[in-house]
């Protein structure tokens, strides 16, 4: 690993200030995949900007139909969380089967999407429960955020502070694990919510997350596995890799598809 | 260089390091505790499980200057002088190691799964080795070590 310049800012203006003034500065949250990169010489930022010693990022709220999560709130935080048992818990299912323990005691919910693995969890969750990512200068709806592999909506200088995910009448998250890495091969949430039902699929495709449209419509109409076990998914746009082919990849998200939906109806 | 203070094992410890310096490399070329190993050091393999502020953490992937103020403990923190911790114990009793590469790691992972999930079944158990890896391939007497320890734990 090349050294960097090490900061450990207390406040979310003090952590941008020091963002903005470095030559080619990062963020780190619990470092899982940074560091590990970084190790690798994949990536060599000049200053690194801890946010851990920042309280305000830290945190589960629930209130009005709205589970609100602090962007430094590790996976095993969000998974053991009683209000995210009750409000969403298959956002607490998803968040407990993230990589392993030791990595679910670093890991957090706003390095995890800030980072856009295209086989990470969180994206999904956030696509299929129509979440809010709040930075520190405004709110970006999920659609807009995850905006291609490794990419988001994220300016330069720009952090997520917090995301906001509203509380649907039914969900879940299936994901069939590469057994080594635990990472979705491919991962699939369905969310029944007032607006009808979305479908988010993590893993499969070569722009990361998407939303699963030919799935939307006739779970909207109704909620049940059935209703798609006939739907042919189309393996035009997914990755094909050592571990499975677009082919294999299109067949697991009908089949994660269906038993999240079965899931979400137990 | 950044100056780290934190402490280990209940000593307060501190030494300058450098910004790249990782929790692990601290632990055993600073404070030569070399019971923490290294094994993949890709965060898979969990050799250098240790825990930060009670919570098992994998010490190749966290830099020193991230556990400023923290409490560490490390395998060499967990006996009582001559006597073995209960998990250290089940492991010897039940032959949990075969190289015993893998067993410092272990047995950090399987004492934070013990004060966590006290009633953890064996399923849960093997959920929660995810993340450490034993090349011996010694599951079978790593998860009666743990059962044992589940015992003698909270006796």
């Amino acid at each position: 690993m090349y050294d960097f310049a090490y900061h450990k800012p207390s406040s979310v203006s003090d952590a941008v200030a020091a963002l903005q003034g470095a030559e080619d500065g990062t963020v780190i949250a619990g470092g899982m995949t940074l560091i590990p990169t970084m190790k690798q010489r994949l990536a060599q930022p000049s200053d690194l900007i801890d946010l851990s010693g920042i309280g305000d990022l830290k945190g589960i709220s629930v209130s009005g139909g709205t589970v609100t999560i602090g962007a430094m709130t590790t996976h095993a935080a969000v998974a053991n969380s009683p209000d995210v048992q009750k409000a969403i818990p298959a956002l607490a299912h998803l968040a407990g089967h993230i990589g392993d323990a030791q990595v679910r005691n670093r890991g957090t919910i706003g390095g995890s999407i800030a980072n856009n693995d295209p086989t990470a969890c969180y994206p999904s969750a956030c696509l299929a429960l129509g979440a809010t990512i709040k930075t520190d200068s405004r709110e970006i709806p999920a659609e807009e955020f995850f905006d291609g592999m490794f990419s988001t909506a994220l300016e330069e200088g720009e952090m997520v502070v917090a995301v906001s995910f509203p509380v649907p009448e039914k969900a879940a998250y299936i994901k069939f694990p590469n057994p080594a890495s635990r990472y979705a091969l491919v991962g699939v949430f369905v969310a029944k919510t007032a607006d009808g039902v979305r479908v988010a699929v993590t893993g499969a495709g070569e722009g990361g997350v998407y939303r699963a449209s030919e799935l939307e419509g006739p779970l909207s109409s109704n909620f049940s596995a059935d209703a798609i076990k006939d739907v042919k998914l189309s393996a035009d746009g997914l990755n094909s890799d050592i571990h499975a082919s677009s082919a294999y990849r299109a067949h697991l998200v009908g089949v994660m598809a269906r038993r999240a939906v079965e899931a979400a109806n137990a | 260089m950044p100056t780290v203070s934190m402490t280990v094992n209940g000593k307060k410890v501190s030494g300058e390091v450098e910004g790249r310096t990782l929790l692990v490399q601290f632990l055993r070329e600073n404070l030569r505790l070399t019971g923490t190993h290294v094994g993949c050091d890709t965060s898979q393999c969990g050799a250098c499980v240790v825990h930060l502020n009670g919570d098992s953490v994998k010490s190749c992937t966290m830099l020193a200057a991230q556990a400023d103020g923290a409490e560490v403990t490390t395998i060499e923190g967990l006996a009582d002088g001559e006597t073995l911790h209960p998990m250290q114990e089940a492991f010897r009793e039940h032959h949990g190691l075969q190289c015993g590469f893998c067993t410092p790691g272990m047995v950090m992972s399987a004492v934070d799964l013990v004060k966590k999930n006290p009633k953890a079944s064996e399923a849960e158990i093997r959920e929660w080795l995810e993340g450490n890896i034993c090349r011996c391939t010694g599951y079978h007497n790593i998860v009666k070590a743990i059962q044992h320890a589940q015992t003698t734990m909270s006796a």
